[in-house]
């Protein structure tokens, strides 16, 4: 990898990320790396997010001593509630999701494969207890679902795959990958790679993927 | 006249039999009905199937249910926390069945049982391990996946306020999956922080209605969700 890359850390893929979320959109933050988006809202965009244990509305963390633990997120952390923010059951909460009614949702990933297949709650290892919470929910429920992942694995292999290895959340359901090296939207046509960190061509990213990605045509007639 | 208000926590929980279905609210420590689980530790059932959005955290309420051996099965979205040692410890030894739901499937396949449906299609889970075996159906060309309801035989909520025809209103994220497990079970048994006079609820915000709830009793200091989370 290029030593000049512009590799992006994790708060700088929340903020990319934060950057597509427009004024008025309702939106799901997975728990982990997509909490973070949260963070980079721009003030000037009125975002909704959901919590899928019954809050619309839902504001940053409390100051320190005024944790309200019956007021918590899907993370289980302590959150608070914005004004006009509403409390709902369950049921009611995942009809949002199910129902298409969320704008985007934004999920960690393990692989997501070249159709949009994504693998995010199971490594399949024989010896890890699974646990599925909403993932599934997600990956299928809202208009966008957008991935954000470090684009390789610890041991440099390659998050986006021709086909997931590991047990799938949801088939086709991916629209767009961020990654800490580019932007891709899974289309029809396969991965097209809409942006690219400073530093890096698409030649190194094609190397590093493995799986075929093509210039967005918005870029390649830019 | 109807009063559903018992005067203790043994009393709630008499007549949980062997073998029973119980549905536990709760999100985390948020909603877990924590003295009327541990009234049910006391009362002494077991070979229990346990419907809850998870398997328990650190070593009290559900997991202390668990702990006690009491549990033969567990219906959940999210075992595997942090702190769910003591169901970990339990599944790797083969001695508690699981059997994992998407929250989404878990929340509407409890709320059908309360509305009397039968079955429904989901798209949550198509194609993945855990819709396997199950039923499929394509509808206006999108893939679904059969699922059934889940019925109960008792339901263990925690509300805020309640009064003596049952009607409950909730605390902020701790409403979860209270109220759908109110209805799909035979007999609700809420804990109450509050009990109000008939009509000092406002009709306009009651979030489950009397109808769904058999049993209710006062627990004024519940330690539940701020001193199980934070510990």
């Amino acid at each position: 990898m290029a030593a000049d890359m512009g590799k992006l850390n994790r708060d700088q893929m929340a903020a990319r990320v934060a950057r597509d979320i427009q004024d008025g959109a309702i939106v799901n933050l997975g728990i982990g790396l997509p909490t973070l988006v949260a963070n980079h809202i721009p003030a000037d965009r009125e975002v909704l997010l959901h919590s899928e244990n019954g809050v619309l509305g839902m504001g940053p963390a409390p100051a320190p001593g005024k944790e309200d633990y019956d007021l918590i997120n899907a993370g289980k952390q302590p959150v608070t509630l914005l004004p006009g923010g509403s409390f709902f059951h369950h049921a009611d909460s995942f009809a949002m999701m199910r129902g298409g009614h969320l704008d985007i949702c934004v999920l960690g990933a393990f692989q997501v494969s070249v159709g949009g297949d994504l693998a995010n709650w199971h490594t399949g290892a024989a010896d890890a207890i699974p646990a599925v919470g909403g993932a599934m929910d997600l990956a299928i429920g809202a208009k966008k679902v957008y991935v954000m992942m470090e684009h390789l694995t610890k041991s440099g292999q390659s998050k986006l795959v021709e086909h997931c290895t590991y047990p799938l959340t949801g088939i086709a359901c991916v629209n767009r990958v961020y990654t800490d090296l580019a932007v891709i939207e899974v289309t029809p046509k396969g991965l097209q790679v809409l942006e690219l960190v400073d530093g890096l061509t698409l030649d190194e990213l094609q190397r590093l993927s493995g799986v075929p990605l093509s210039l967005a045509p918005e870029r390649a007639y830019a | 006249m109807i009063d559903k208000i018992v005067e203790s926590l043994e009393s709630a929980v008499a007549g949980i039999h062997d073998g029973a279905t119980v549905m536990i609210g709760g999100f985390g420590g948020a909603g877990q009905p924590a003295e009327l689980i541990d009234a049910l530790i006391a009362q002494g059932a077991t070979d229990l199937t346990i419907v809850n959005n998870n398997a328990g955290n650190g070593e009290t309420g559900l997991a202390a249910l668990l702990k006690a051996r009491r549990v033969r099965k567990i219906v959940c979205s999210f075992p595997r926390q942090a702190d769910s040692q003591v169901f970990d410890a339990l599944y790797r030894a083969g001695e508690i069945e699981l059997e994992l739901v998407p929250q989404g499937n878990l929340a509407e396949r409890i709320r059908a049982a309360g509305a009397g449906i039968g079955a429904f299609f989901t798209p949550t889970g198509y194609g993945t391990d855990l819709a396997r075996g199950k039923e499929t159906r394509i509808i206006d060309g999108r893939p679904y996946v059969q699922e059934y309801p889940i019925h109960a035989d008792f339901a263990l909520i925690k509300a805020d306020r309640g009064d003596r025809w049952g009607n409950l209103v909730y605390r902020k994220t701790a409403r979860n999956f209270c109220p759908v497990m109110a209805s799909a079970a035979k007999c609700a048994i809420a804990q109450v922080r509050e009990i109000v006079g008939l009509g000092e609820l406002d009709p306009e915000a009651i979030v489950t209605p009397g109808i769904f709830v058999r049993r209710m009793v006062q627990v004024p200091h519940a330690g539940g969700a701020d001193a199980r989370a934070a510990a």
